[in-house]
């Protein structure tokens, strides 16, 4: 018994003991809940991305990483709980995909020195990184989103909107609500009308707001939904038989279980991105031979290649690069979340380098600095095909509306600074 | 054997009628009193505060608050979550308002914001009972919540609709923001739910209290024989209120910092609160703490042991738990309706004659 006792406390030990810790990023998913279709193929994406890391190259710079996952079911409370559990492990870099998460997260991750991630969500003018200095959301972000949704209709209405009438089905939350200031600018700009209608968590009940659409008759309708409220929307959008070339949602709005229920009344959807679409990607030829078929694929193993699952892969894979980029920096394989923070604050991502990661073209090409975490906003569009029941990118990456977004930006974290004291400062 | 009355002599109607009579008690009590303030902070982190600690003591103060309303007072009442939310941005728009107030004034001055609208919408239960009060409270609950996300007034105009809270303090002691220390958050609301417990029991022994429990047993009769029912009824809902207000302004500044009206304080909250009291047992101060303090270490504890010790898959063990909770509630309201108090309440009885049962 007490030999026993004794290798027990050994090995105990020795399973503690930090022979060389490994790089943790913690991944606050959700795979459960009425987001959770969207929820899954984005943690898979993210936890595949860090185990081909781990199966093909050992690593980020020969230190193994390690995910720890925690559901938070896109609730707040439990978020926290999840933020707070897993913070004293080492976390290196939080990505919440939750809009109300990330507004608990600002203050706390500054405080705790952590940098958090918000890519294409979160709060926008976090993009300032002289106020926000731990929060970055590179490479696109909701006003981004808004300003790209006017610039594609402009473009393809002859570069005039004036008299035209766009609706807006925003899901009545903090996400939803971020386009609204950016689409009012850009409708006293463009001379369009604007016509906002909130559809309430989970988004579920929308034949009100459609029957408004039905009545007001908008030339187009734009989107910022999330979870069930995108097939509802797209079903509702179908039934009132609105044109689907006139219908574009926001990238959360824009993945392949949000259109397949519709069916081939989906056809022709429109859905903004920040980053390619499909599998014909070398980086998928690594994942199916070092992690699915090793049996290491997480989840299901079923969502490789789509929409989300290429976004969670895109969000790891900047990650990964940030914390080579602090390695570089700090001269140490070893990083903690400060220095992952300068990491990524001097990340750059070019068109060698993702060529080099089997990601030719997937993304844009940007670098992020001290006064910039938002990167260069650039927005594509895609639009769903259902008969081969594929994602096509349809307008190539292009700026948006940097003068009317830079001037929002400025105004809402200026608010932010001087009601929480903060010195803008970058040094 | 230690627990009986037997030898403890009360010799003034003040010890007769004290909270806890008997002796081992209220050495209990002041024990855990002691530990509560006097050993915990000292021991506290971060994560036993945000994740465990301060949801137990906020819920607990509105499980109270519930509690009085609807298990002393008997009206039914779905609203919880908009009582909690007219706390919230109550406290927001005093804190922004008044920055240079103490914490402790905003919280109060939120609770008695929310007893306001409280005994407005409790007005319409001098009419109705029963289940068409329980119908009029779900409209304060969805009505509060449209209002705050449609008058931006409230959340201070913010882009978003979420409101923050910004650094306050209490003494030169950060209360609220992410650097307010753990022992601080976790003492200011331990701070608030003695207070709040004190009050709720010292009322529900007096005359408001008996009062209340009059026309939750029987209003005719009670009305008979001389309760006003106007009076007990609206009383009712205005205590209820500040407890709930209480609970809704420490939950938005001290526990979460930002919040969200539809997520955070939705019917789903309304039903959480509720369903704290109804397995805590109704209409007692102990049932509202153990109701809060079960529904909030039991997920804890689910994924603790699920995920960390279990090593299951998150999405599994988060089912699970919706599984569990589901089916004790379900044995909870068959094998025991009355709740976790009247569990407690039984094995004292049985503590008493212990070891000599006949």
């Amino acid at each position: 018994m007490k030999l026993k006792l004794t290798t027990l406390a050994l090995g105990a030990v020795m399973a503690a003991g930090p022979v060389m810790a490994d790089l943790v990023f913690p991944s606050l998913s959700y795979r459960t809940g009425p987001y959770a279709a969207g929820g899954i193929p984005f943690a898979d994406g993210y936890a595949d991305y860090f185990t081909l890391l781990n199966e093909r190259d050992g690593g980020i710079g020969g230190v193994m990483t390690k995910l720890i996952e925690c559901e938070t079911g896109y609730n707040t409370e439990k978020g926290v709980e999840c933020y707070e559990s897993t913070k004293g492990e080492g976390a290196l870099v939080y990505q919440p995909l939750s809009t109300g998460i990330t507004y608990q997260l600002i203050p706390k991750v500054t405080a705790d020195n952590i940098p958090l991630h918000t890519m294409g969500y979160g709060r926008t003018s976090a993009a300032n990184g002289e106020v926000f200095s731990n929060v970055f959301n590179y490479p696109a972000n909701y006003w981004n989103g808004a300003s790209g949704v006017v610039n594609y209709l402009l473009e393809s209405n002859g570069g005039d909107l004036k008299g035209k009438k766009i609706a807006l089905v925003y899901h009545n939350s903090a996400y939803g609500k971020e386009p609204i200031r950016t689409l009012e600018e850009l409708s006293a700009k463009h001379g369009f009308e604007l016509l906002a209608l909130p559809v309430d968590h989970p988004g579920q009940e929308q034949k009100s707001q459609w029957l408004q659409i039905r009545r007001e008759r908008p030339d187009f309708v734009t989107m910022w939904g999330w979870g069930v409220m995108n097939q509802v929307a797209i079903q509702e959008a179908a039934n009132i038989r609105f044109p689907m070339e006139n219908f574009i949602g926001v990238w959360w709005s824009g993945a392949e279980h949000d259109v397949m229920s519709a069916g081939d009344a989906a056809d022709g959807y429109k859905a903004l991105t920040f980053h390619n679409v499909g599998r014909d990607f070398p980086v998928f030829h690594h994942i199916q031979k070092y992690v699915v078929d090793t049996g290491k694929a997480a989840g299901a193993g079923d969502q490789i290649g789509t929409v989300l699952y290429n976004r969670g892969m895109y969000a790891a894979m900047l990650a990964a690069e940030a914390a080579k980029t602090a390695q570089g920096i700090h001269g140490t394989a070893d990083i903690n979340a400060a220095m992952m923070r300068d990491g990524m604050e001097a990340l750059e991502i070019n068109e060698a380098k993702m060529a080099d990661l089997g990601m030719p073209n997937f993304g844009p090409s940007f670098n992020v600095s001290c006064e910039n975490h938002g990167g260069p906003g650039l927005v594509g569009v895609t639009q769903w095909d259902a008969s081969s029941k594929t994602w096509s990118l349809i307008s190539d990456f292009k700026p948006t509306d940097g003068d009317v977004i830079g001037a929002l930006v400025a105004e809402d974290s200026g608010a932010y600074a001087a009601e929480n004291k903060i010195t803008p400062n970058c040094n | 054997m230690f627990y009986r009355e037997a030898g403890d002599f009360k010799t003034s109607y003040e010890q007769d009628s004290q909270t806890f009579p008997i002796k081992f008690d209220r050495f209990r009590y002041y024990a855990v009193l002691a530990i509560a303030f006097l050993v915990v902070p000292f021991v506290i982190n971060d994560y036993w505060a945000n994740a465990i600690l301060l949801p137990f003591l906020i819920y607990a103060i509105a499980a109270i608050g519930l509690n009085i309303l609807v298990g002393y007072a008997g009206q039914v009442s779905l609203g919880t979550g908009g009582f909690m939310a007219v706390g919230a941005y109550a406290c927001y728009k005093f804190m922004t308002m008044m920055p240079e107030v103490s914490m402790f004034v905003h919280v109060l001055l939120a609770g008695g914001m929310t007893a306001i609208v409280c005994v407005v919408f409790g007005l319409p239960s001098l009419r109705i009972k029963g289940f068409y009060l329980a119908v009029a409270t779900l409209a304060a609950q969805f009505f509060l919540v449209w209002l705050f996300n449609r008058v931006p007034w409230f959340y201070n105009y913010s882009a978003s609709g979420q409101i923050s809270a910004p650094e306050r303090d209490v003494f030169g002691i950060l209360i609220t923001g992410p650097n307010a220390p753990a022992w601080a958050t976790y003492m200011f609301s331990l701070i608030f739910l003695t207070l709040c417990a004190l009050v709720a029991r010292n009322l529900t022994r007096g005359t408001i209290g008996r009062s209340w429990m009059a026309i939750r047993d029987m209003d005719i009769a009670a009305e008979i024989i001389g309760v006003n029912p106007l009076k007990a009824k609206l009383t009712a809902f205005a205590v209820s209120g500040f407890f709930i207000g209480i609970s809704g302004a420490l939950f938005f500044s001290v526990y979460l910092g930002a919040v969200e009206v539809g997520e955070a304080f939705g019917i789903t909250k309304s039903f959480l609160v509720l369903f704290m009291v109804i397995i805590g047992g109704l209409g007692s101060i102990f049932g509202s703490f153990a109701g809060a303090a079960f529904l909030v270490l039991l997920p804890v504890v689910l994924k603790v042991v699920g995920v960390d010790v279990l090593g299951w898959p998150t999405d599994i063990v988060a089912h699970f738990q919706l599984v569990i909770v589901g089916a004790l509630i379900i044995v909870f309201l068959i094998v025991e309706p009355h709740g976790l108090a009247q569990l407690w309440r039984v094995a004292k009885e049985k503590l008493r004659l212990w070891p000599f049962p006949h």
